[in-house]
C-alpha cells in the first residue's frame, strides 16, 4: 500500500502555504468576488424554505443512520446493483481503486476516458494513475477542464477553478484549444469548452464518474450537475465506471427528498441544479450496457472509528462551508494542500490521510479561527469547530512532548491551576509596562509575541490586576 | 477483490456503535400553494427557459408556433409521440428503430412529454416513459421542447419523488444547461440543450 | 426580578480582563450593583481553559474546568464579560467534566442583563459615535443575537452606526493569531477597513480578546478609533462617565 494521495505530496504546512497565497492579490480579488456573490445567493435560496432547519436535522439524522449501519446498507446496495445488472467492486485504498478503473478501461481497449467531476477520483489521484499507464483522462466539467488544461490544482470542492477569473481562463483555453475563444465573456468561454469536448463525448467508449448519492434499497445512483457534461458521460459511452466513497449512501429513495433540497441550495445556491441523473444498474437500450460501481474506503473506515471525527463523513460536498469561511476566502483552496480544502477539508483530509505525525496534515485543523460560520451553513450540521478542536488534540498527542509550545502550554496550565501562582504571574507580568510607550501599549515583543506585535500593539499588563484591586477595596 | 470486501466490512463492524435517534420527518412532505401551475411557470422562467401555458385544443398549433419561430427543419422524437404533436412544417425522425448517435446529433431539436414536474423548483422530471424516449434523445440535440400537463405538476420535491419509480432512468431538468464555474456566476448553455422551451397544458 | 432578596451574582472576570483589562471587570461590577445585584468576585477563579482546549491541550484544560465548577458553585448566577469564555463554559465544560450548577447558571453579560434582569435601558450615558462588532462566539456559540445592540440603542448620547460585514470574523481566534499570524492579519485588515468606514470613534464588542486584536491593529495604524468593551459603555453614566485608559 502506498501513501494516501488525499494530501498532495510535498505541500508545505498551512501557515507557510497561506503566506504565499496571501501575497497573491489577484487570487484574493478573485476569491473575494466569488465567495461574496455565492454567500448572498445561498442566503436567499435557503430563506425560501421555512422548514430549512428541520431539513438539516433530517439530513444529519439520515447520515448518522447510514454511518451506524454502514455494513448493512453497503451489502444491500451491492445486492440491488447486482440484481439490476451492475457489477460492484470494493477498494480498500486509492491504489486498489485506481487499478480497478484502469483494468476495466484497458479491457475495453480505451485509450481515453471521459470524466464527470468527481471528488472521489480526485482524492485517489486517478488521472495521474491513468496517464502514467497510457490512458488519457478527459475532464468534462468546465472548472475541472480549466484546472486540467492549466496544469493546475483544484482550489474548491464545487468550482475547482474558483481561483481563476475570466481573463485567466481565456488565456488557459487559448493555449490549449484548437479553436481558442475570442473573448473572455463567460458565454464565449462556455461555448469554447462545448466545441472542445463535443467530439470526445460522441466517441468515448468509457466514462468515469463519482456519485452524490446511492440508494441502498433500490441500487439507484445519483449524480447532480449543471452543464450536461455529466449526462453526456452517464448516457453515451458503452461502459460507465462510478467511483463512490462508501459513506455516500442513503438508505431509501425517500431520503433523497431531503438531500435534493439541501444540496442545490447549499452548493450553487439554486432551487435545483440544472440536471440530476438517477440510474439503477443497466437499462437495456438506454445508456451504458455495462455499469461498474467501485466502493471506496481509502481512510473512511478509520475515520468512522473516531467518535467525534466521524461526523465529517456526513459531508455531501456542497462547499457551503468554503464559501463562508474567512480563512478560505483569504488563502484560497490550494493552501490546504489537498483536494478537500476549506473547513471540511481541514477535518476530512487529515483523517483520510490518517497520519497525524505528518506536519502538513497536522497543520490543517489549526487553519481556522473557530468562528463557526461553517457549522451554521452546513446542510448536515457537521460541527466543524468541534471536530477541529478534537483533531487539534490528536495532533498534539502525535507531536513530541517537549516542543516550545507544549512547554508554554503546560507552564500556563500550571499557573492557572493555582490562584496564588496566577496572581504572582500577574505581578511579574505587570513589569511589562516598562516595555510600553507613553500610550501604554507595547509595539514589539520577543518571539513568539513578535508574531502578534508585527501588526498589532498590545496593552502592557497594568500595575494592578482586577483581583488585586478587589482585595484592596472589597476584600 | 473478495478480500477487499470482507476487510472493509470487518473494519466497519469493528467500530463500536450505538443506534442513533430516529430520523425526524417533521419537515414539509407536502406544501400547498394557491396556483401550482403559475408557480411552476414562474420558477422555470427564473432559469431563463421559455414557458407558455396552452389549452389541450391549441397544443398542436402552439407546438407548430414554437418550431416555426425557431425555424427547425429536422426534429427527433420518442416513438410514441402523439401524431397530432408532429407539426407538418418539419421533418420528424422517430426513435424506432433506434436512431444512431450521429442522427440525433444532427437534429435541430427534440420534442417530448414529461413524467412529473416540480413547481417550487421549476423542475421537469423525465423517466424514459410515455412520450419521453431514452435519455440520449433529450440530451444531444441543442433544443428541447417539452410538453408538461398541469396534472403532472407537484408543488414540492417530496411530493414529486413519491410519484417516481427510482429504478427507471431519471433525469431532473431545471432550466437549460448552465454553469457557475466562471466566477460563480450562472451562465446558460454548455453541453446539454442550450434552449429549453416548455408548454404547460392546462387541463 | 420578583425575588425579595438581591440576586447573588458571581463575577467571572475572565483571566484576560482580570489581568489586562481590569477596567472592564470594574465596569461589570459597577453596572450590576447599580442594577441591584449583590456581586462577589470569588478569588479562587483563574481561567476557563479555553486557550488550552482550543489549541489541543485538553489535559491542561480539564483541571481548569473542574476548578470553575467548584469556585462558582452556590451563586444564583455567574456573569462573564465575554461571549467566548461563557461559550467555553456552557458548550465545552459539560463534555469535559460533566454538568454542574455553576455551568448552568453562567451568562454572558448582555444575556444576563436582557434575559435575567429584563432590562435594556441600564441608565447609561456615553456621548460618542459607536460601532458594534458581534464576536463569533457570542454570535454563533451562545446566540446572543441583537441583545448587545438593544442595550446600546438605549444608551443616552450614544450614536450607533452599523458596521459593514459585521458578522465576519476579525481574525483573532486565540492561538490562531500566532499560529496563522499572516492570515489573521489579513482578516484584521478587512475588519479595520470596515470599522474605519463607519466613521465611529469607538468600536465596541462583548469580548476583550477580539477587542485586543482589532484595537491593537487600530492603535498600530494610529486611526484614533478606540476599542472599548460593551460593559464599560453600559457602566458609564453622566455622574461617572467613561474615561479613556491609560
Amino acid at each position: 500500500m502506498g501513501r494516501n494521495p488525499v494530501t498532495w505530496l510535498g505541500s508545505p504546512t498551512f501557515p507557510r502555504a497561506a503566506r504565499t497565497a496571501l501575497g497573491d492579490t489577484q487570487l484574493r480579488t478573485n476569491l473575494r468576488k466569488a465567495t461574496t456573490t455565492i454567500r448572498a445567493k445561498r442566503a436567499r435560496a435557503v430563506a425560501e424554505l421555512a422548514d430549512w432547519e428541520r431539513l438539516r436535522r433530517a439530513g444529519e439524522a439520515i447520515k448518522n443512520d447510514v454511518l451506524a449501519n454502514l455494513d448493512t446498507y453497503l451489502v444491500r446496495l451491492e445486492e440491488a446493483v447486482t440484481a439490476r445488472g451492475g457489477v460492484v467492486h470494493w477498494a480498500r485504498d486509492a491504489e486498489e481503486a485506481n487499478r480497478i478503473v484502469f483494468d476495466l478501461a484497458r479491457a475495453k481497449g480505451a485509450d481515453e476516458v471521459v470524466k464527470v467531476k468527481s471528488m472521489a477520483t480526485a482524492e485517489i489521484g486517478l488521472n495521474e494513475y491513468l496517464r502514467a499507464r497510457g490512458v488519457r483522462p478527459v475532464e468534462t466539467d468546465l472548472a475541472e477542464l480549466i484546472v486540467q488544461l492549466g496544469n493546475d490544482r483544484p482550489s474548491h470542492i464545487l468550482v475547482p477553478a474558483i481561483h481563476r477569473n475570466r481573463s485567466e481562463i481565456k488565456e488557459i483555453f487559448s493555449r490549449a484549444m484548437a479553436e481558442p475563444p475570442d473573448s473572455d465573456d463567460p458565454r464565449v468561454l462556455a461555448e469554447a469548452a462545448r466545441r472542445h469536448l463535443r467530439r470526445r463525448f460522441l466517441s468515448a467508449k468509457v466514462a468515469v464518474s463519482g456519485a452524490n448519492f446511492a440508494v441502498a434499497d433500490t441500487g439507484s445512483v445519483v449524480v447532480v450537475e449543471s452543464e450536461g457534461n455529466g449526462r453526456m458521460c452517464l448516457t453515451l459511452p458503452e461502459t460507465l465506471i462510478t467511483v463512490m466513497g462508501i459513506e455516500k449512501l442513503v438508505p431509501t429513495w425517500r431520503d433523497l427528498e431531503v438531500f435534493l433540497q439541501l444540496l442545490p441550495r447549499s452548493s450553487t445556491a439554486e432551487r435545483m441544479n440544472p440536471y440530476t441523473s438517477v440510474w439503477t444498474g443497466v437499462t437495456p437500450g438506454d445508456g451504458p450496457g455495462e455499469f461498474h460501481l467501485v466502493l471506496l474506503d481509502n481512510g473512511r473506515t478509520a475515520t468512522l472509528a473516531d467518535e467525534v471525527g466521524r461526523q465529517a463523513l456526513r459531508c455531501i460536498r456542497c462547499s457551503a462551508c468554503l464559501n463562508v469561511c474567512p480563512v478560505y476566502e483569504r488563502t484560497g483552496g490550494q493552501a490546504y494542500g489537498s483536494v478537500y480544502p476549506g473547513p471540511i477539508g481541514a477535518i476530512l483530509a487529515p483523517q483520510l490521510a490518517g497520519d497525524m505525525t505528518d506536519k502538513q496534515a497536522a497543520s490543517l485543523p489549526y487553519a481556522s479561527s473557530l468562528c463557526g460560520a461553517c457549522y451554521e451553513v452546513c446542510p448536515v450540521r457537521i460541527n466543524i469547530p468541534e471536530a477541529l478542536t478534537h483533531l487539534r488534540a490528536r495532533a498534539v498527542e502525535a507531536r513530541p512532548k517537549h516542543t516550545a509550545e507544549a512547554l508554554a502550554m503546560s507552564s500556563a496550565g500550571w499557573v492557572f491551576r493555582d490562584p496564588r501562582r496566577y496572581e504572582a504571574a500577574q505581578r511579574a507580568g505587570s513589569l511589562s509596562r516598562f516595555l510600553a510607550g507613553s500610550d501604554g501599549t507595547i509595539k514589539r515583543l520577543p518571539w513568539p509575541g513578535s508574531k502578534w506585535t508585527s501588526t498589532r500593539d498590545v496593552p502592557a499588563v497594568p500595575k494592578e490586576s482586577f483581583r488585586m484591586w478587589w482585595r484592596r477595596n472589597r476584600g | 477483490m473478495d478480500s477487499a470486501r470482507s476487510d472493509i466490512l470487518a473494519r466497519i463492524r469493528a467500530v463500536p456503535r450505538r443506534q442513533p435517534a430516529p430520523v425526524p420527518r417533521d419537515y414539509d412532505t407536502a406544501r400547498s400553494v394557491e396556483d401550482p401551475v403559475g408557480l411552476f411557470v414562474e420558477r422555470v422562467e427564473d432559469y431563463r427557459a421559455v414557458v407558455r401555458r396552452v389549452s389541450e385544443d391549441e397544443l398542436p398549433q402552439r407546438i407548430g408556433d414554437c418550431l416555426a419561430r425557431r425555424g427547425v427543419s429536422n426534429m427527433v422524437a420518442p416513438p410514441d409521440l402523439p401524431e397530432s404533436w408532429r407539426w407538418a412544417g418539419t421533418r420528424w425522425s422517430l426513435d424506432e428503430p433506434p436512431l444512431s448517435l450521429s442522427e440525433v446529433d444532427s437534429a435541430d431539436g427534440v420534442l417530448t412529454g414529461a413524467a412529473v414536474a416540480i413547481a417550487e423548483t421549476g423542475t421537469i422530471v423525465l423517466d424514459a416513459g410515455a412520450r419521453q424516449g431514452r435519455r440520449m434523445l433529450t440530451l444531444v440535440p441543442d433544443y428541447h421542447l417539452c410538453v408538461v400537463r398541469a396534472d403532472q405538476i407537484e408543488v414540492s420535491v417530496p411530493e414529486a419523488l413519491r410519484r417516481l419509480d427510482p429504478t427507471r432512468p431519471l433525469t431532473f431538468v431545471s432550466g437549460p444547461s448552465a454553469t457557475s464555474d466562471i466566477e460563480l456566476d450562472r451562465v446558460e448553455g454548455v453541453h446539454g440543450p442550450r434552449t429549453l422551451e416548455v408548454l404547460v397544458v392546462d387541463i | 426580578m420578583t425575588a425579595a432578596r438581591k440576586p447573588r451574582v458571581a463575577l467571572f472576570a475572565t483571566c484576560l480582563a482580570d489581568t489586562l483589562y481590569p477596567e472592564t471587570a470594574k465596569a461589570v461590577l459597577r453596572l450590576l450593583e447599580r442594577l441591584g445585584c449583590e456581586v462577589d468576585f470569588p478569588l479562587g477563579q483563574t481561567c476557563c481553559g479555553q486557550m488550552h482546549y482550543n489549541t489541543g491541550y485538553r489535559d491542561e484544560a480539564l483541571p481548569l474546568a473542574r476548578r470553575y465548577a467548584e469556585v462558582f458553585d452556590g451563586y444564583d448566577y455567574v456573569v462573564a464579560p465575554s461571549g467566548s469564555c461563557a461559550g467555553m463554559v456552557r458548550e465545552i465544560h459539560p463534555g469535559l467534566c460533566g454538568p454542574s450548577s455553576a455551568v448552568e447558571r453562567t451568562y454572558e453579560l448582555s444575556e444576563f442583563l436582557v434575559d435575567v434582569l429584563g432590562v435594556t435601558d441600564v441608565g447609561a450615558y456615553f456621548p460618542h459615535k459607536v460601532t458594534y462588532h458581534p464576536t463569533c462566539h457570542s454570535l454563533r456559540m451562545l446566540g446572543v443575537g441583537d441583545r448587545p445592540l438593544r442595550l446600546l440603542r438605549e444608551v443616552r448620547g450614544l450614536e450607533l452606526v452599523e458596521l459593514p460585514q459585521a458578522e465576519q470574523c476579525c481574525g483573532f481566534g486565540g492561538t490562531f493569531a500566532l499560529k496563522n499570524a499572516e492570515t489573521s492579519t489579513a482578516m484584521l485588515a478587512d475588519k479595520m477597513r470596515c470599522v474605519q468606514h463607519t466613521g465611529a470613534q469607538v468600536l465596541t464588542a462583548g469580548d476583550n480578546s477580539c477587542l485586543m486584536h482589532i484595537g491593537g491593529g487600530l492603535s498600530r495604524l494610529r486611526t484614533g478609533v478606540r476599542a472599548v468593551h460593551l460593559a464599560e459603555i453600559l457602566a458609564s453614566t453622566e455622574e461617572h462617565p467613561w474615561v479613556a485608559t491609560p
